[in-house]
């Protein structure tokens, strides 16, 4: 039982850092791989807090998220102003960075890691999903608003963007800050949760593990995200009686996947009522319009 | 005279040692529609681009209603009023007509970010007037019954439509269109004419347009600028321009051969 929940929670955990990057490259447009970064700012910062500075949970949760809004403000000034591939080199530099530095620092142990931090017990254990929940509901709010909806602009055509008016590297930043604050606050509730940290926890290949994510779960769709994260942390698990051949497992699921449905589980549509129904006309204009075409005549 | 909307004033863009446009200048008035036309490569898009401010101009200014706008970004300009389509359409191809349209009109809604996050009263009535207004304006544009289809799935000449609706949903004063009827058969380059004569009316707006149908430049435009690699070549009324003998040689010409 409690492993069970244990898997929930880790699963919740990473959902808050996934809705995070789905922000940033599922709607933005704007590939990451140094979102651990972000994250190993909120776990150590969220750490010291409660572990070494003996402050509450809630405290140090919201000082992990703004420490990686911050950081993000200055990354972001630095490296928006670059494009696709660029960009994406640029991050991937900035999580190795961050990686190193806590390696190099006494104060939080070096490389060996910080232990013994403060961790969810009893009610606490409910702090995650409390946060998850809330993270869901912000992200919804946002990618349905005008600034969400000038970050799709951002992603779907930028020259059409900047004539109609949109900020572009204005809606980059504000998704920039918004998935790092949600990395961050990922970050605290890992430290919480597990009690321990090290610099390797936050290496490429988490990162990429979000971004994996992200695209499994679909390009521009919040569910898909939530979905994701969910049957992406929970895989590795239940494939645990394999043994060493669970990565291989977990690695040809998504390929399966990816080759079935490029676009990823949802890619672009919601699991809601009226996102299943735009779903479903859709697919019905997109046959309508292949039909014209084949009678080689449009209307 | 009352000040024009848009001034040109020795406009001049240098890519390296080309010059893409070459010490250009004219004026378009309040609630008129102007034509740019010239051969292909004569420097049309690269005035639509310094303009918008998508080139920073290598000498010369540009005003909008008296005021230089050759240094600003280009949402601002955008903002000011100042707003474009593309020859080569460029919609938010993967939303729907709604939504490219209501991303277009957000500079109508006022809510900050956080009444954003946290859907505030101010946020759920912005929205609400900001549908209002978008699906109204889709029914003048004949686009309504159209609303929720994903755009790339939409006919060529609807996207042309689309692409114009998203350029007004930022209540612009100055319209500017790029080959709007490129592609286009005669049949829907008519319609496309009555549509920039009605919206002119309906919307209160300037027009520029380039153009290579010369039934629609000289259907629709009271004032027509001719330019030649990057150079003037003929300025003034259609019927002027169309006898100038230097613009049937270098341009009109091509249409006895035809």
């Amino acid at each position: 039982m409690e492993y069970i929940l244990g898997i929930f929670e880790l699963s919740a955990i990473n959902l808050v850092a996934v809705l995070g990057l789905s922000i940033l490259t599922g709607f933005t447009g704007l590939f990451s791989f140094g979102h651990a970064g972000f994250m190993a700012i909120g776990a150590y910062v969220g750490g010291i807090l409660t572990k070494n500075l003996h402050y509450p949970f809630w405290v140090a949760i919201i000082a992990a998220g703004l420490s990686a809004g911050l950081v993000s403000i200055v990354i972001g000034r630095l490296t928006l102003k670059l494009k696709g591939d660029y960009f994406c080199i640029a991050t991937m530099g900035f999580g190795e960075a961050v990686r190193l530095i806590f390696s190099n620092m006494n104060y939080v142990n070096g490389a060996r890691g910080l232990a013994d931090i403060p961790q969810f017990k009893g009610a606490s254990l409910a702090i995650p999903f409390v946060v998850a929940v809330i993270a869901i509901v912000v992200a919804w709010n946002l990618v349905n608003s005008r600034q969400g909806r000038n970050m799709v602009a951002v992603r779907e055509e930028e020259l059409a963007a900047q004539m109609a008016g949109i900020n572009v590297l204005g809606s980059k930043m504000v998704a920039m800050i918004a998935s790092a604050v949600l990395a961050g606050v990922a970050g605290a509730l890992m430290a919480n949760f597990i009690g321990f940290i090290a610099p390797k926890s936050f290496n490429m290949t988490k990162s990429t593990e979000l971004t994996i994510i992200v695209i499994f779960g679909g390009l521009g769709s919040i569910s898909g995200s939530v979905i994701g994260a969910f049957l992406l942390t929970a895989l590795p698990e239940l494939l645990r009686a394999f043994s060493d051949w669970r990565l291989v497992f977990y690695g040809l699921a998504v390929i399966v996947i990816m080759v079935g449905r490029p676009q990823g589980l949802l890619g672009g549509s919601e699991l809601t009522p009226s996102g299943i129904r735009k779903m479903l006309a859709d697919r019905k204009a997109k046959a309508a319009f292949a039909r014209a075409k084949a009678g080689g005549r449009e209307s | 005279m009352s000040v024009p909307i848009l001034e040109l004033k020795g406009l001049t863009k240098r890519f390296g040692g080309l010059t893409a446009v070459n010490d250009v200048s004219f004026r378009v008035e309040e609630g008129g529609i102007s034509g740019l036309i010239g051969p292909n490569g004569a420097g049309k898009t690269t005035i639509f681009n310094l303009i918008t401010g998508v080139y920073k101009v290598s000498a010369g200014d540009i005003l909008y209603k008296g005021a230089s706008i050759a240094d600003k970004e280009p949402y601002k300009i955008a903002d000011l009023g100042v707003t474009r389509t593309f020859q080569n359409i460029r919609l938010f191809k993967n939303l729907t007509v709604l939504d490219n349209v209501l991303t277009a009109s957000h500079m109508s809604a006022k809510y900050g970010l956080a009444e954003a996050l946290f859907r505030l009263p101010r946020f759920r009535r912005d929205e609400k007037a900001l549908r209002e207004k978008t699906m109204e304006l889709l029914s003048i544009m004949g686009l309504a019954d159209r609303a929720e289809v994903v755009s790339n799935n939409l006919p060529y000449g609807l996207q042309r439509r689309l692409e114009i609706t998203r350029a007004l949903a930022l209540n612009p004063k100055l319209l500017l269109l790029d080959e709007p009827a490129a592609g286009m058969n005669p049949d829907e380059t008519n319609q496309l004419m009555r549509l920039i004569g009605e919206i002119r009316g309906k919307f209160k707006l300037s027009v520029l347009v380039i153009e290579h149908h010369m039934d629609l430049i000289m259907g629709v435009c009271e004032h027509i600028h001719v330019l030649n690699f990057g150079c003037t070549l003929a300025d003034g009324k259609p019927e002027t321009v169309a006898n100038d003998p230097k613009v049937v040689d270098a341009y009109l010409g091509a249409e006895e051969t035809k």
